[in-house]
């Protein structure tokens, strides 16, 4: 492997590529909150902060669902209310221990948890926002009428812990440790590939499915997971307050969780962090803004949504607001490929035999064949509604054929699910780049290897040295891809700041990333300037001669013809000619039908 | 089961889905003007019962002034979402921004009621001169409101260049702009319409529900279910479905409590929203995909 050494990245490139993840914010907090039962703060303040480190607890979960997600759970008080009753009547009336009691109310709040993913992955927003709502009333009527184990309207006693955490003090540390490891799995969570598949189903779900992340697994374990830590900081709460009814436990509650991921910023750790502490500590600053603290959330809810959508996360980061440079140049670097891609010899070919689609009366599709075969470039042109893009929908598991069949080699390949495309070697790019873009362009680039990595969602949850690995590796992976495709430069960049045409070679380097054998391109020189679509033609040809079959839909036909082995062309979802760029060129039919004179 | 008993659940259980349907209608109005759902729907109700009470009860108003006057509350409620709430979020309606502009309007509305008004739920008063027996007010005022209502919406949708106006905007905005409709005045109005229907359904169910700060979320959540199940924008399924569910709610609270009416309400609703996400009478609409 004399070659591969002569290709690995040169020293710094790694580091200057890096998230930029800093770890100072996190410190200085913990220390901050470390050092506060040693300053001689009365026990208010103890109480305060120990509520505070409990909200942490349960937002630091919901902010997997709402801020990474994008899932509008406003009923988690509801899940508040089952961890700390659970505990409570556990402790209390079945005279369980009370870290026993505990655990068993954090898994309660993750099962319920879990179900609320059912609705998530079925209804739309509003209806979703509704519906945990309704949860959350209904869990606090249930507590109110089961008397007899909740005490009804009279409460019950919340669970005593044992020294040393009786004491506010020793409680409060106990509630920050915990507060601690949770944020720290959050923080592990969004930089692993299940983090980063969350914010690709809350952005561009197509594209997620399209690199192989399956949103109901996915949604199920998040889900749970962030019950889980609901459940738990239920328990710890019912221990706070010392005695619970259902009057603790109101939508305000929830409204407050809510708003505080929002008014951190979606997609951030340290942002509703941050957002915890103001808008628990808001209230305390003058007598009146206890009344009106609901009304202020609102506001600055308000605020935040029209004016700052980023919220404290944006305001905070102050590298995106410095310019990047400007007469950038997207220079591919082929030469680079043997390291992304990996071939094997005698590949076979995907093949579509007479597949018909229709939508309603019209045939998309009207019993088409078409072969991709390995290490061939092959371009698909035809006039506007010929049914290019649905071939290709059809070979990525999006919208189902009424007949014909598909297969690669001898295999045949059940039409739709999308997400089991990229495990068969099966890759893709958008008409209209489908990027996530808030997040950096290396991270956007990494969800093109969701599949690849082994770490299960538990194991990245503690950092877990699997987790490290598949990180590593991938990460070097993904910079690689982006320097085949030019643009190694911008990896730290978020993706919403680059131009149109970059986000389309990051589209192609998020779909080498999971060494694909097969690569299917959607009109990917739409936008481009010439001298692009030059070197976009070069790549694609070198992706070709590395071995990847290549299915290109274009209407740039010069193109086509420069970089194609076999030129298909479509008309009413049919084939009209195929062959090579030669003959297509010259074809009677296709020159009258379709390039003119 | 005595008569009596079933007068009661049938009349108690009319009149409170006369509400909900209205809070229904709220929802679609603003619905077809702006593909919005918004979180004040039951916020207006709540602010036609406190402000009823306000004025006719605490400043001895009388009553057609009182009634005027929760209307305008309830308009200038409706224009204020339309101008805070929704028109800075229309242009990316994809992104939902809707859903936390709306219930942040809905949350400062209730705390505003909170504060001012009070937490605890106040008497309303009784507004007509006819309310004896079977003739109770608080059976028959929100029956009423809800004919007047729906026979409006009729009438100015079938007669008036308005009406006609507002049909052309929900099937098709943009279509309706190029026509030159003023698509922003008609938005406004369709809004301010809403804040009235809404303040009337709180209006008439005063007697009902009582004034108090907390129905708005209550309303939002009840007035919902109709919309939800009837099909957004269809008044027809609002209508259907609030009486449904207001007979539904009162015969399970007769049959097995109060308590367990709402789980069942709940569990009912989740459970036919799952298995028809688009509603039972609504057209599920296919979207492009790639």
């Amino acid at each position: 492997m004399s070659g591969m050494a002569k290709l690995s990245a040169p020293p710094g490139f790694l580091q200057r590529a890096q998230f930029t993840f800093s770890a100072w914010p996190y410190v200085l907090l913990l220390i901050a909150a470390i050092s506060l039962p040693f300053t001689g703060a009365n026990d208010y303040w103890i109480l305060l902060a120990t509520r505070m480190a409990i909200y942490t607890i349960l937002i630091m979960g919901l902010n997997l669902v709402v801020g990474f997600a994008g899932q509008l759970a406003l009923g988690y008080v509801g899940l508040l209310t089952i961890g700390a009753y659970t505990s409570s009547v556990l402790v209390e009336k079945l005279g369980v221990g009370v870290f026993p009691a505990l655990v068993i109310a954090a898994v309660a709040g993750g099962a319920f948890g879990a179900l609320l993913s059912i609705p998530a992955l079925r209804l739309r927003t509003f209806y979703f926002a509704m519906t945990t709502m309704g949860f959350a009333t209904i869990v606090s009527q249930i507590v109110l009428a089961w008397q007899s184990i909740t005490g009804g309207g009279n409460g019950i006693v919340g669970p005593v812990f044992p020294a040393p955490f009786d004491a506010a003090n020793g409680f409060y540390l106990f509630c920050l440790v915990l507060a601690a490891i949770c944020t720290w799995t959050t923080l592990n969570l969004s930089n692993s590939r299940h983090g980063r598949s969350l914010l690709a189903v809350r952005d561009v779900e197509v594209a997620a499915a399209a690199n192989g992340v399956n949103k109901n697994v996915l949604f199920l374990k998040t889900f749970f997971f962030s019950g889980f830590l609901s459940g738990l900081a239920g328990a710890l709460f019912a221990t706070l307050q010392s005695y619970i009814t259902p009057d603790a436990f109101t939508l305000d509650l929830s409204v407050l969780f809510f708003i505080a991921i929002l008014i951190g910023g979606r997609g951030s750790i340290i942002g509703p962090l941050l957002a915890t502490v103001l808008l628990t500590l808001l209230p305390e600053i003058s007598a009146p803004l206890v009344t009106w603290a609901p009304f202020l959330y609102a506001i600055l809810l308000l605020v935040i949504v029209l004016l700052i959508p980023g919220g404290i996360a944006a305001l905070l980061d102050v590298e995106r607001r410095k310019p990047l440079k400007t007469g950038r140049l997207i220079i591919p670097q082929p030469v680079y490929l043997p390291s992304v891609l990996d071939n094997p010899a005698g590949a076979e070919s995907i093949a579509m035999k007479q597949v018909e689609l229709r939508f309603g009366q019209i045939r998309a599709l009207d019993g088409l064949d078409i072969d991709i075969k390995p290490g061939q470039v092959h371009g698909l042109i035809g006039p506007n509604g010929s049914g290019k893009t649905t071939t290709l929908n059809v070979i990525c598991g999006f919208g189902t054929p009424q007949q014909g069949s598909l297969w690669i080699g001898d295999r045949q390949i059940p039409f739709g699910s999308p997400s089991t495309r990229v495990s068969l070697g099966i890759a893709r790019t958008f008409q209209t780049p489908k990027v996530v873009g808030e997040a950096t362009v290396l991270a956007n680039v990494m969800l093109g290897g969701t599949t690849l990595g082994t770490a299960t969602f538990m194991e990245s949850l503690f950092g877990m040295p699997r987790h490290r690995k598949d990180e590593k590796s991938l990460r070097e992976h993904a910079l690689m891809a982006l320097r085949v495709v030019g643009l190694e430069e911008l990896a730290a960049v978020q993706a919403e700041r680059l131009q149109h045409s970059e986000l389309r070679f990051m589209e192609i380097a998020r779909a080498l990333v999971s060494r694909p054998r097969f690569l299917l391109l959607d009109e990917p020189a739409a936008g481009l300037s010439p001298a692009e679509i030059e070197r976009l033609g070069d790549l694609v040809k070198e992706i070709g001669r590395h071995g990847t079959g290549v299915l290109i839909v274009e209407h740039h036909s010069d193109l086509v013809f420069r970089m194609s082995d076999q030129v298909t062309v479509l008309n009413l979802g049919r084939m009209l000619a195929a062959g090579s760029p030669a003959e297509i060129k010259v074809h009677p039919e296709v020159v009258s039908a379709y390039l003119g004179v | 089961m005595s008569q009596v008993i079933f007068f009661s659940i049938v009349a108690t259980g009319l009149a409170s889905g006369c509400i909900y349907a209205l809070i229904g209608v709220t929802y679609n109005v603003m619905y077809s003007a702006s593909r919005v759902m918004s979180f004040t729907a039951g916020q207006y109700g709540m602010v036609g019962g406190v402000v009823g009470a306000l004025l006719i009860q605490n400043l001895s108003l009388p009553v057609w002034a009182g009634l005027l006057l929760t209307l305008v509350a309830g308009i200038l409620l409706g224009i204020v979402t339309e101008i805070v709430g929704v028109r800075p979020v229309l242009k990316n309606l994809e992104q939902h921004l809707y859903v936390l502009s709306t219930l942040a309007l809905a949350l400062m509305i209730k705390q505003v009621a909170a504060v001012e008004w009070s937490t605890e739920p106040k008497p309303f008063p009784r507004v007509s001169g006819i309310d004896t027996g079977i003739w109770e007010e608080k059976y028959w005022l929100p029956v009423v409101a809800l004919v007047v209502v729906i026979a409006g919406l009729e009438l100015l949708n079938r007669y008036t260049l308005m009406g006609r106006a507002f049909l052309a905007i929900s099937e098709d905005t943009f279509a309706a702009r190029a026509l030159g409709l003023p698509e922003r005045n008609l938005r406004v109005t369709s809004f301010a319409l809403a804040g009235a229907i809404g303040s009337l359904a709180g209006f008439a169910g005063g007697q009902m529900l009582l004034a108090y700060f907390d129905n708005g979320t209550m309303l939002t959540f009840y007035g919902f279910i109709p919309v939800a199940l009837g099909g957004l924008g269809n008044n027809r399924g609002a209508l259907v479905g609030g009486l449904a569910l207001g007979i539904f709610q009162q015969a399970a609270t007769f049959l097995v409590g109060g308590v367990f009416a709402s789980v069942a309400v709940f569990l009912a609703f989740t459970f036919l929203l799952l298995a028809r996400p688009e509603g039972l009478f609504g057209n599920s609409r296919k979207t492009r995909l790639v």
